[in-house]
């Protein structure tokens, strides 16, 4: 019995890890309807980033963050500027073709700069301590994790329904011209939102990296975690992201209690049961 | 007198579609234009042109002499040119006072502010934590209007004001509209019914497939000079 309950409190606490992955995914296509094949691709890039800076500064992961967040930020802002904002317009085509080509650009400049050699980043003593509650023991990796999750969606949540510049993210997705015609830069507007996600994407990456090892290879796999989870949340919905992650998570590590091997097909069935039975996902917000 | 707005050899396309021939306008400072014309004439189009939404040559379009026909939209806004577009559009997951604070986004500085929009229409500080969606249609119209206001412009356009709204609400929007005009800014009011075009504008201007058939000032034009460029036939 407390070999389950604790696959079922692991899994929600990967679940954390998931939603993270995908809130700057579905905060993206909320915004500008962009679906962005590379988006596990910038994850990667940002472990890697927090991998450098590790080395180069000597500090702990976490405070890498204070580089990593600013700078996949600058990076977001710049693409969406010079390439993304070039793709949108009616045809939803060229922004998966280009993103999908940026995808394959990231993994392979990866492999260059950094090999296709597994690496990690390394925690220190935070990544085997643990709680106990009961019979259960927590790790306070996965626990910050998903502590960092919540706090990641309320911040987010907040910035949408309470500032000028949420105010701002909400009108040019109900309608970009009229937004443009009220003195908004959508242009602007659409570089901030990347920038946000991939501030999202940058603490995501470190939190990955400190808890499995990566190569340039995996960013595909993030991507798929990501949309899985954006997809049984709902589209659109922030809280919904994160029941989508907790749902996945679950699956998962129940299914890999069960048989070891299952642990990813057990995700994506419930994956595919949800979209048969609730195909809009739990929260759905967007009527489109 | 100044112009306000001019307009020169303005012609507009969507694709390989002219919509705009050779367009000669000029709207003076405190001037309240009508434009007039039947349905494809061409008048939303003006609109759209002078507003940014549609991309012209530079010198098409000079506002306080300054050539915006190629400015973005955004751009043109900042220059103090508002437009209330058809249909209202307002932003649906907005509510009404954050659809107001939108408008306000160019950081013009004037008369208009959440508090005098609210003055102008009480009804819409009763509501204005609602959803934009659940307003009435005239009420959506206020704030579509307070919306272009907010933004302090020296030009407002609005396009097909009463457009399926209740003869009782277009009574109340033309009663309030001096009151918007009198803070020192000139309109231009897209109207279907032509003796309420004639009896609010000074000036009146009328399309007919993308060309100005007939313009001069409310006064000196008769009802029937008005009514054949507005048909294109002898009535």
């Amino acid at each position: 019995m407390t070999e389950w309950l604790n696959a079922i409190v692991q899994g929600v606490l990967l679940g954390g890890l998931y939603a993270l992955f995908a809130a700057g995914l579905s905060l993206i296509f909320g915004v500008m309807r962009l679906v962005n094949i590379a988006h596990g691709d910038l994850i990667v890039l940002a472990a890697y980033m927090a991998l450098t800076t590790v080395m180069v500064m000597g500090v702990h992961p976490l405070l890498a963050l204070l580089v990593v967040i600013p700078l996949m930020s600058i990076v977001g802002y710049i693409l969406q500027r010079l390439l993304l904002n070039q793709t949108l317009g009616n045809d939803i085509l060229p922004p998966l073709l280009v993103t999908f080509g940026l995808s394959v650009i990231l993994q392979n400049m990866l492999l260059e700069a950094y090999t296709a050699d597994p690496q990690k980043l390394n925690g220190g003593a935070i990544e085997t301590a643990s709680v106990s509650a009961g019979n259960l023991s927590i790790g306070i990796l996965p626990l910050l994790t998903f502590v960092i999750a919540v706090l990641v969606i309320v911040c987010l949540q907040w910035i949408f329904y309470n500032t000028a510049l949420g105010r701002q993210f909400r009108a040019v997705s109900d309608n970009q011209d009229i937004a443009q015609l009220m003195g908004l830069n959508k242009g602007h507007v659409f570089g901030l939102a990347l920038a946000l996600s991939l501030a999202v994407c940058g603490i995501a990456g470190v939190l990955l990296g400190m808890r499995t090892s990566f190569d340039p290879s995996i960013g595909s796999g993030r991507l798929i975690f990501a949309f899985e989870a954006v997809i049984i949340g709902g589209l659109g919905s922030l809280w919904g992201t994160l029941a989508g992650g907790i749902v996945l998570g679950v699956a998962q590590t129940v299914g890999g209690k069960i048989n070891p091997g299952w642990q990813l097909l057990a995700g994506h069935i419930v994956f595919l049961l949800v979209l048969a039975v609730r195909p809009r996902g739990f929260f759905p917000r967007v009527e489109h | 007198m100044s112009s306000l707005l001019e307009a020169q050899a303005l012609n507009a396309f969507y694709g390989d579609f002219q919509a705009l021939y050779e367009v000669e306008l000029s709207i003076n400072e405190g001037d309240v234009v009508a434009i007039v014309g039947a349905n494809g004439a061409g008048k939303t189009t003006l609109l759209r042109s002078i507003a940014g939404l549609l991309k012209n040559d530079a010198h098409s379009i000079r506002f306080n002499g300054t050539p915006i026909g190629h400015y973005r939209a955004d751009k043109v806004a900042k220059l103090g040119i508002a437009l209330v577009p058809e249909g209202r559009q307002l932003f649906p997951s907005l509510s009404v006072e954050e659809n107001l604070k939108l408008g306000a986004t160019v950081g013009r500085k004037g008369h208009w502010s959440l508090h005098s929009v609210f003055e102008l229409f009480p009804i819409l500080k009763e509501r204005r934590a609602v959803a934009s969606t659940q307003l009435s249609g005239g009420q959506q119209q206020m704030v579509a209007i307070g919306r272009a206001l907010m933004s302090n412009p020296d030009l407002i356009m609005f396009d097909e004001i009463s457009l399926g709204l209740a003869p009782v609400i277009i009574n109340s929007i033309y009663e309030q509209l001096p009151q918007v005009i009198n803070q020192g800014t000139t309109a231009v009011i897209i109207e279907q019914d032509i003796t309420r075009a004639l009896s609010s504008a000074s000036r009146v201007y009328c399309l007919q497939e993308g060309r100005v058939k007939l313009s001069g000032r409310t006064d000196e034009l008769t009802r029937q000079q008005i009514t054949q460029a507005y048909f294109g036939v002898a009535a």
